[in-house]
């Protein structure tokens, strides 16, 4: 009876329980008063008649929120919502399926590792905003090479990652293994691939903050594409050569949620696929 | 005493360590007799290559020369005829107690699902973690993680059980507690067991016959057998026989130890090197 009780609490709702957590509430009064602070920072020179340094010249809170009002009309944005996202998933899904195998290969093989890790070792510190230009003049489509661009920024997040953790798993879950009777095949499938998952979320989840952060620059210099909206990193900077202050600031935080919508999709993902660890 | 076999046995087994100038002997020209049926507890100083020991063993390292021979064939490699617990718990994380203990059956699928679960409930039931069998390894104290590692190696039914330092790391009670559960395991069911420990009470409770072995190159000093009356309790440590082994064995394993401090293959030196450094 009491083991009834204590599933149907953990199914209670996640709104209701944040609701009643205090560090839910911590969090929303850290925001409330970021807010004030950086309103009074901006409206300091109507109010008080002196101007603040740098904050001064951002758009206040109210600003942006009466923009935010308006642009949420505008079908532009929502479709560059919905372009940035696809590029993101795309390109993150890409480097997933690349990676992960390409990261166990070099974790189990010493050949494969050592023929593969040095030119990968070698290309990884050009950061993958350097490759734009390359990427536009080769794949044929803008879309394609925005694309290429965010892979890569996850890409070798992924694979750093997954060898990392592969190699730091211990010897002796391997011998004990092989003491039952594991063969190699068993050793891989049983005992690495189970021990490397916290390391590939890991991956996922920097990787995914990379990818927003280069998709965003890369929509920026390439121009988005040539439909209207373009994603919101076109957006934001469409805004700023438009000179629309506070509709820069809308992007900026739209860019913010999103990239925490991923985030939290992967940590979901994590808490589903590795019931016995606490995720980040 | 009725004389027992041999089930397992080390014959001049070497094995060193490293290349060239960082070539370190660690095993050397090491006899042993593990009897069938028997607690073998195996006790040396600090860092004299009881690890190593285990490993030979186990067939995780091949010896360089000489040979260990299990019912009169040479061991050649890791096998479920010789499971090991190890000092730090190898519970796979990701698996629950009682997927780990299905573990090794699961894996050779040598064992009908019906009859697995019900060896598998039985087994988990002796070491008393019946509460337990959704947790993971992580959810569980230490002394549960040891309990469910000698589950998971016992319904393997090996022919030799090797625990190395299992109850090394738990607090005093929960290792007190942890010796008298493991006597009655043994006590009850007939098995041939090698116990490597580094606590001298613990081993003379356990053993059979106690080996001690020398600081590095380890090779075996002596063998004690230790003939106290089973079925065997911690009380019986108070006890003068008890105090003898302990006694004997604590000399010799003073003198070893003192090797390995000052560096040397001589003791007194010990006193020369800790003077020197005064």
């Amino acid at each position: 009876m009491a083991q009834a009780a204590v599933k149907t609490g953990k199914q209670k709702s996640i709104i209701l329980k944040s609701l009643t957590d205090l560090t839910f509430w911590r969090g929303v009064v850290a925001i409330i008063v970021f807010l004030v602070l950086w309103e009074i920072g901006s409206q300091a020179k109507n109010w008080f008649g002196f101007m603040v340094p740098f904050v001064g010249k951002i758009a206040p809170p109210t600003d942006v929120i009466a923009r935010w009002t308006e642009v949420v009309t505008w079908p532009g944005y929502w479709e560059s919502w919905y372009l940035s996202t696809g590029r993101v998933f795309l390109g993150f899904i890409a480097a997933q399926v690349v990676g992960i195998p390409f990261g166990l290969a070099m974790a189990v093989n010493k050949y494969f590792r050592g023929m593969f890790f040095p030119p990968f070792e070698i290309l990884r510190p050009i950061p993958p905003l350097a490759w734009v230009p390359a990427s536009i003049i080769f794949w044929p489509t803008t879309e394609l090479s925005i694309m290429f661009v965010t892979f890569l920024g996850a890409f070798y997040t992924i694979v750093i990652n997954v060898l990392g953790g592969a190699r730091s798993i211990d010897i002796q879950y391997l011998r004990a293994a092989q003491s039952m009777g594991a063969s190699q095949w068993d050793l891989f499938y049983k005992i690495i691939l189970p021990g490397t998952l916290p390391s590939i979320f890991i991956g996922a989840a920097v990787g995914m903050g990379i990818t927003w952060e280069v998709v965003l620059a890369g929509e920026m210099i390439s121009g988005g594409g040539q439909q209207g909206g373009g994603g919101l990193g076109f957006f934001i900077w469409s805004s700023y050569m438009g000179g629309v202050m506070d509709q820069v600031i809308v992007g900026m935080i739209s860019i913010g949620l999103a990239g925490y919508i991923s985030s939290s999709l992967i940590r979901y993902i994590g808490k589903v696929c590795m019931p016995w660890r606490r995720m980040f | 005493m009725t004389e027992t076999s041999n089930l397992m046995e080390v014959r001049n087994v070497s094995k060193a360590f490293g290349e060239d100038w960082e070539r370190e002997q660690v095993v050397e020209n090491l006899n042993l007799d593990i009897k069938r049926n028997q607690l073998t507890a195996i006790v040396g100083p600090s860092g004299c290559g009881k690890s190593t020991v285990v490993n030979l063993l186990a067939g995780f390292e091949s010896p360089d020369s000489g040979q260990i021979v299990l019912e009169g064939e040479r061991v050649s490699g890791p096998s479920k005829d010789r499971l090991v617990v190890f000092q730090e718990t190898a519970l796979m994380p990701w698996l629950n107690t009682y997927q780990n203990v299905t573990f090794g059956p699961k894996l050779r699928g040598d064992m009908p699902a019906k009859e697995l679960k019900i060896a598998a409930d039985r087994i988990i039931d002796t070491v008393g973690l019946s509460e337990f069998k959704d947790k993971y390894p992580l959810q569980l104290s230490g002394g549960m993680q040891r309990r469910a590692e000698l589950a998971r190696a016992l319904i393997n039914q090996p022919l030799v059980m090797i625990m190395d330092e299992p109850f090394r790391g738990l607090d005093a009670m929960t290792r007190q507690l942890m010796q008298e559960f493991y006597l009655r395991l043994c006590e009850e069911e007939e098995r041939t067991n090698v116990f490597v420990t580094s606590e001298l009470e613990e081993a003379i409770i356990l053993a059979d016959s106690l080996v001690v072995l020398s600081n590095r190159p380890t090779t075996v000093r002596e063998v004690i057998q230790i003939d106290l009356p089973r079925p065997r309790n911690l009380d019986m440590l108070s006890s003068p026989e008890a105090y003898d082994y302990k006694r004997h064995a604590m000399e010799m394993l003073h003198e070893e130890a003192l090797k390995s401090f000052s560096g040397t293959d001589s003791e007194s030196d010990f006193l020369k090197s800790y003077t020197q450094h005064a």
